[in-house]
């Protein structure tokens, strides 16, 4: 049987997470290239699969595609076409691709508002729109949450596939993984988090090292916000600021901002 | 070959993102020369605005994946520069290591896997791992060493999770300690068994003197903390980098540029080795040495081989850093301090050279204003200069041979990973 084609592609991102995807050791390397052809990663490679199209990338079809990144031009969304008609399978890698990222962060403010920021003498100069996921342009088959993604959840995700298992992430909330670490919780120290109604399946990694959660793996399906409402009666706290907490990286969730374009 | 070439490089990725590279030779004169930055713009300086203090890093990290950390470094050095923070001596040490972390997972990336594969022949290191297995395994082994250090110190490397405005919120032991240190010292062991790989390969001929720009301080290989030096004129105070920056838009790149005393400066690992040389330990000086690399050195395709030699005096730096943390009583510190309206500048060196984030804060510690300016736009129209200069030394070799050296003139500055792994697709018209 061919080793199944596999490819990288990025849009508006910082591409962190494909670093995270080649933080491997040797043995793990050497594995991913025994069962797996990489036939495109930019990132790592020369070669392209296939003649080149006129964005860049190569045409030849290919099994998996990891696409990192969100999309902020319109002029990009072509791109994102193709390579999906190109590819069996669609993961969206990391938090830009899945929800938008920190890019969306951006959509608060008004175009005016944001272009004069970065670029005060010439704000209309490049060519920038709302900044979404991949997600609201092609279908996605599976996704790899997180900014950055874990190395660990990614192999997980590239052995389903190997085996024809339609990849799952977790879904239930990040304090149940805080709590199975046994860290005193967050809201005890006075600071917000958003471990309630974020995803699990990063190990709750900041709660665990000092910090709180921001929600980059995006809601759970069915967020008890209900329920984040009462946590921040009990600890007296301020509800613009937990608002502004969901901002970071929850921009295109409907459950939060609904009326946001 | 006639002396018509024309070159039309679509998506060097991640000079700052996309980037294309034009070149227009007619019978040997030189009628185009553009390193175009086409990379959609993501707007972090939009981003920060109306953010609190204690989120300033947390967001201006993600400008970047493989400089994160540095992104993180400048940005709090900026606030507690804004809200007139002196960071402990615990604390510097803490940043000290985990900077450590950051600098070998870029520099190896940059000199292993991608200057090297260039060298040997091969288009990835995917097919090096059959005929150089163990210079492979040693780069992997070196890469995940940042990785390792930065889970130690900060919860992650990459958008690392314990760093804060003033003190971290994670302490390591003392087995995390003795750990970095017993990895930075076999560290050191597969670097000097590469000091021949790397001398093996060598480096293209190449000279052009310009203006080298880094962070500076007497005594120490400036890293995270110091002024600004320029080669041409001097030490500069830090709250100045406006005027050693200028940055200006040009039409064929979403990436500002920059410039100093001249057309261009450079900055990045040759800059610092070039202003900071004799500060290097005296194993990193011996390893400069082996590699045939003296102060001041004017060719650009030796900044893999200064980002070698860093990572050598890094090991050193971050023995010392974790051995001193080892005779400290260290601990969780108090963040507290007071808000006030104000304005701060950090400056430090990133892999890719010298960063600045300058935030402006409101009396409730949320930002009005942010501006970051970036070590690989300020390259920009110094690979330019360079390709100019090449250019005519190379103008009569065969296609092949011109795409190689412009392609490793980019690669060489390591302008943001990707891009350095593939950077032209070189289209020759013959008129």
């Amino acid at each position: 049987m061919a080793k199944p084609r596999v490819a990288f592609f990025e849009f508006s991102d910082c591409e962190g997470c494909q670093l995270c995807a080649l933080d491997l050791t040797p043995e793990q390397l050497l594995d991913l290239v025994s069962v797996v052809d990489i036939v495109e990663f930019r990132e790592a490679m020369t070669e392209k699969a296939g003649a080149l199209d006129d964005h860049g990338d190569g045409t030849d079809s290919i099994d998996v595609a990891f696409i990192e990144g969100s999309i902020n031009r319109e002029s990009d969304v072509a791109r994102l076409k193709r390579i999906r008609e190109r590819a069996s399978i669609v993961v969206a890698l990391g938090a830009c691709a899945h929800i938008g990222g920190i890019n969306a962060l951006k959509n608060f403010q008004s175009e005016e508002e944001y272009r004069k920021a970065a670029y005060p003498t010439d704000p209309y100069k490049y060519e920038s729109t709302t900044a979404k996921a991949i997600g609201e342009f092609i279908k996605v088959d599976a996704v790899i949450p997180g900014c950055p993604i874990d190395t660990g959840e990614f192999l997980h995700v590239v052995k389903d596939l190997l085996v024809g298992h339609k990849p799952q992430v977790p879904d239930y909330p990040v304090c149940v993984e805080c709590k199975l670490k046994e860290n005193g919780c967050v809201y005890e120290k006075g600071m917000h988090c958003l471990g309630p109604v974020t995803r699990a399946g990063c190990g709750a990694r900041c709660p665990s090292n000092g910090g709180y959660c921001y929600g980059c793996r995006g809601l759970i399906s069915k967020p008890n916000i209900a329920s984040q409402q009462d946590i921040m009666q009990k600890y007296n706290l301020n509800e613009d600021e937990m608002l502004s907490k969901f901002k970071m990286f929850l921009q295109r969730s409907k459950e939060v901002f609904p009326d946001d374009k | 070959m006639t002396n018509n070439v024309k070159i039309d490089v679509r998506h060097i990725t991640r000079v700052e993102g996309h980037g294309n590279i034009l070149v227009d030779l007619e019978k040997g004169e030189l009628k185009e020369c553009k390193l175009a930055i086409v990379e959609a713009p993501r707007f972090f300086e939009a981003m920060l605005r109306g953010r609190h203090y204690s989120e300033a890093a947390l967001i201006s990290c993600r400008i970047c994946g493989i400089c994160s950390v540095g992104h993180q470094m400048a940005s709090l050095s900026a606030s507690e520069d804004a809200f007139g923070i002196k960071i402990s001596r615990q604390e510097q040490l803490l940043r000290t290591l985990l900077n450590v972390g950051e600098f070998y997972e870029s520099h190896v990336l940059h000199v292993y896997f991608l200057a090297v594969p260039d060298f040997a022949g091969a288009k990835s290191v995917f097919p090096l791992v059959k005929t150089h297995k163990d210079v492979v395994v040693r780069a992997l082994e070196l890469k995940r060493l940042g990785h390792h250090i930065g889970d130690l110190i900060a919860g992650r490397l990459i958008h690392s999770v314990s760093t804060n405005v003033k003190a971290m919120s994670k302490i390591p032991t003392d087995d995390i300690l003795h750990d970095i240190i017993n990895q930075l010292e076999s560290a050191k062991e597969k670097l000097k068994a590469d000091v021949k790989t790397l001398n093996t390969l060598g480096a293209p001929e190449f000279e052009r003197e310009t203006e080298y720009i880094s962070l500076y301080k007497e005594g120490e290989y400036a890293l995270l903390w110091g002024d600004i030096y320029s080669s041409d004129t001097g030490i500069a105070d830090k709250h100045d980098y406006l005027k050693m920056t200028n940055e200006y838009l040009v039409d064929h790149s979403t990436a500002k540029r920059a410039k100093h005393n001249r057309s261009s400066y450079m900055v990045g690992a040759l800059a610092r080795f070039n202003n900071s040389h004799k500060w290097l330990s005296p194993d990193a000086k011996q390893v400069a040495e082996d590699l045939g690399l003296k102060a001041p050195c004017y060719n650009s395709y030796m900044l893999t081989h200064a980002q070698f030699v860093e990572l050598v005096h890094l090991a050193d730096e971050g023995i010392a850093a974790a051995k001193e943390l080892l005779g400290m009583n260290r601990q969780l510190e108090d963040r507290s301090f007071e808000v006030k309206a104000c304005q701060g500048v950090g400056a430090v060196e990133v892999p890719r050279g010298i960063l600045y984030h300058d935030y402006t804060y409101n009396d409730k510690g949320y930002m009005e204003k942010a501006n970051c300016i970036i070590p690989t736009a300020q390259n920009l129209s110094s690979v330019e200069d360079d390709f100019r200069a090449l250019i005519p030394m190379v103008k009569d070799k065969s296609k092949e041979e011109i795409q190689l050296a412009l392609e490793m003139m980019v690669r060489a500055y390591d302008p943001c990973i990707s891009c350095s792994a593939h950077i032209l697709d070189v289209e020759f018209t013959d008129k």
